[in-house]
């Protein structure tokens, strides 16, 4: 993802001078042929996230389209209220870019996993949150979170992710992307959990329970009548994210059902409320912690068995 | 444009609203009357003019002072002042842009303005711009530190297009600077991070005008800061140096005795 995104904004910034990359003193190698290419156009505030989201601020207010990029947490938590009036109340064109969403820094620890973002400014007024699934969803989204004039976070994996969408498929900012097509049980992924679903998917399948997968890169704002429609076509949901379950995709569904007619079986999937546990890769920690693919399985399998009335005694997680 | 006549629009509206922070405006008085009688360039009939000078109001609890100043400077009428504060009104008691001809930005969470205004003179530079941009800071705010990653930015980047004025009035919330978190040596501070330092009386406006003026002081290639010494709540005996009339509202006896002394003033 973080590849889809350097080359995308180069391919921007080559077609507008008014595009500015500014960073916290992070992306080291990763930013430097973007550098070269366009001096003019990157800027570096140093190890100072209050100071970057205010000066991204006041660049944009000069008419830029500012792209201010960091680690996770940097950016977003360190300086939310920077982001919340000096970006968010005057409607800046900032976008805050993030790498190492969820546990993609997995063995870094504690301070480079990114698990309460999404929840944290997706409250914010005027903020647009984006959490594609994969580089196609990257590549895709970018051009489009670049023509929103108005302040968004794009919250990224790493590097290396492999590509799950087709490159031919259609991805729009606020809607959903189906990945696999299904009518017995629904997995809303974010961010770059999407492959673990589409594992999921493909295992269940192999049993013969048609999962739908679908990818809600777009948090907020959230396109609630799409959502719904895609609910009211299962008998059960999971969500699934490297993040906690509260306020982040989980948040989002569960805030639709409540105020919904529909009463699915719903189960959110991710970090309960915790701290990840563990030393380890992004894989290691997500099976440490009960949010791989062998817990996710498990849930999907005892979920629909729930739902569908086919095993007399669901195992509840 | 008087320091006088803000003081006394600014009381009124902090005294008919029930405001706080009559203090801090007194403090800034001069300079705000500085800085909008000459020295920002700005066009009140034309306030999204492109080419206008940028104030950051960063010391956004003073904010009745600069609705006055902009009200005198004819960015709106000055009846709207009536607004200050109120239910229903327009005018809130930090300063926002939002419906206010002639304000850049919403201040208010202190140590917020410095970055903003690197990011103006940022701007300004990379479109060719040859705008200024002001900023106002109290001293209080110099305790954050989002004020120093700001400050140790703009000499890096040699903005030449950037002027700090600090209101030093030596008095905090809770207490006075030099017993709260002392700034001392505080020019000796802005300048070893790189800033083109003055000190200067902030209520003499020829004073203020000498070194804010960037014909009169001009840049040597960075940013420039303007330590302006002032006095809490300037320009009323009982108001100067009491940390009290940085919230006391003034009301009945003591806002007939403040609006006397201001108007007695020569």
């Amino acid at each position: 993802m973080r590849t889809a995104f350097v080359e995308g904004l180069s391919e921007l910034a080559a077609e507008n001078p008014n595009i500015v990359l500014i960073t916290g003193d992070l992306g080291f190698g990763v930013l430097a042929d973007f550098r070269e290419r366009f001096p003019d156009q990157f800027l570096n505030v140093g190890v100072a996230e209050q100071n970057l989201a205010s000066v991204a601020a006041g660049l944009a207010l000069t008419g830029h389209i500012v792209f201010a990029y960091s680690i996770g947490n940097f950016p977003t938590l360190r300086c939310l209220e920077q982001i919340r009036n000096d970006i968010c109340y005057h409607r800046a064109n900032v976008k805050i870019v993030t790498i190492g969403g969820g546990l993609a820094y997995g063995s870094l620890g504690m301070s480079h996993h990114a698990t309460e973002d999404i929840a944290i400014l997706r409250v914010l007024p005027e903020m647009m949150v984006v959490a594609p699934g994969d580089p196609v969803e990257t590549r895709k989204l970018l051009p489009q979170i670049m023509a929103h004039d108005g302040p968004a976070y794009l919250r990224l994996g790493r590097a290396g992710e492999c590509p799950i969408i087709s490159p031919e498929a259609t991805v729009e900012l606020g809607k959903p992307t189906t990945v696999r097509s299904g009518s017995d049980l629904l997995l809303l992924t974010t961010g770059g959990m999407l492959p673990v679903a589409v594992g999921v998917a493909d295992q269940l399948g192999k049993g013969g329970v048609s999962v739908r997968v679908a990818s809600v890169h777009t948090l907020s704002p959230l396109n609630k009548s799409v959502i719904h429609s895609m609910l009211e076509a299962v008998p059960a949901i999971i969500t699934c994210e490297e993040h906690s379950i509260y306020g982040g995709l989980g948040g989002c569904i569960a805030e639709v059902i409540a105020e919904s007619d529909l009463n699915p079986t719903f189960r959110r999937f991710g970090l309960n409320g915790r701290f990840a546990q563990g030393v380890g890769s992004q894989q290691y920690l997500r099976a440490h912690n009960q949010i791989g693919h062998e817990a996710l399985l498990d849930l999907a399998r005892s979920l629909h068995a729930q739902a569908t009335g086919f095993e007399p005694k669901p195992m509840r997680r | 444009m008087r320091a006088r006549e803000i003081r006394l629009a600014a009381l009124e509206m902090i005294s008919t609203s029930g405001a706080s922070h009559v203090g801090s405006v007194f403090s800034s008085a001069e300079i705000l009357a500085t800085l909008y009688a000459g020295i920002l360039n700005v066009r009140p009939s034309e306030p999204e003019w492109p080419d206008r000078d940028r104030f950051v109001m960063s010391k956004g609890h003073a904010a009745a002072g600069l609705y006055a100043a902009l009200s005198l400077s004819g960015f709106f009428p000055h009846q709207r002042l009536e607004e200050f504060c109120i239910d229903g009104g327009s005018l809130p008691g930090h300063v926002t842009h939002h419906g206010i001809p002639g304000v850049d930005v919403s201040t208010g969470s202190l140590g917020h303005g410095l970055g903003l205004a690197v990011g103006f003179a940022a701007g300004a530079r990379k479109l060719g711009a040859d705008w200024h941009v002001y900023v106002l800071l109290s001293d209080g705010e110099c305790d954050e530190g989002s004020t120093w990653e700001a400050a140790l930015l703009a000499p890096a980047w040699m903005l030449s297009g950037l002027t700090v004025i600090i209101d030093y009035n030596k008095i905090q919330s809770l207490g006075r600077v030099d017993e709260v978190v002392p700034l001392e040596p505080f020019a000796a501070k802005w300048r070893s991070f790189g800033w083109q330092v003055d000190e200067v009386d902030g209520h003499s406006v020829e004073s203020l005008r000498q070194r804010i003026d960037p014909v009169r002081w001009p840049s040597a290639g960075g940013p420039r800061c303007v330590i302006a010494h002032t006095i809490k709540g300037k320009g009323v005996s009982f108001m100067e140096n009491d940390l009290l009339w940085h919230y006391r509202c003034p009301v009945g006896d003591e806002y007939d005795r403040a609006v006397a002394e201001l108007e007695a003033e020569a």
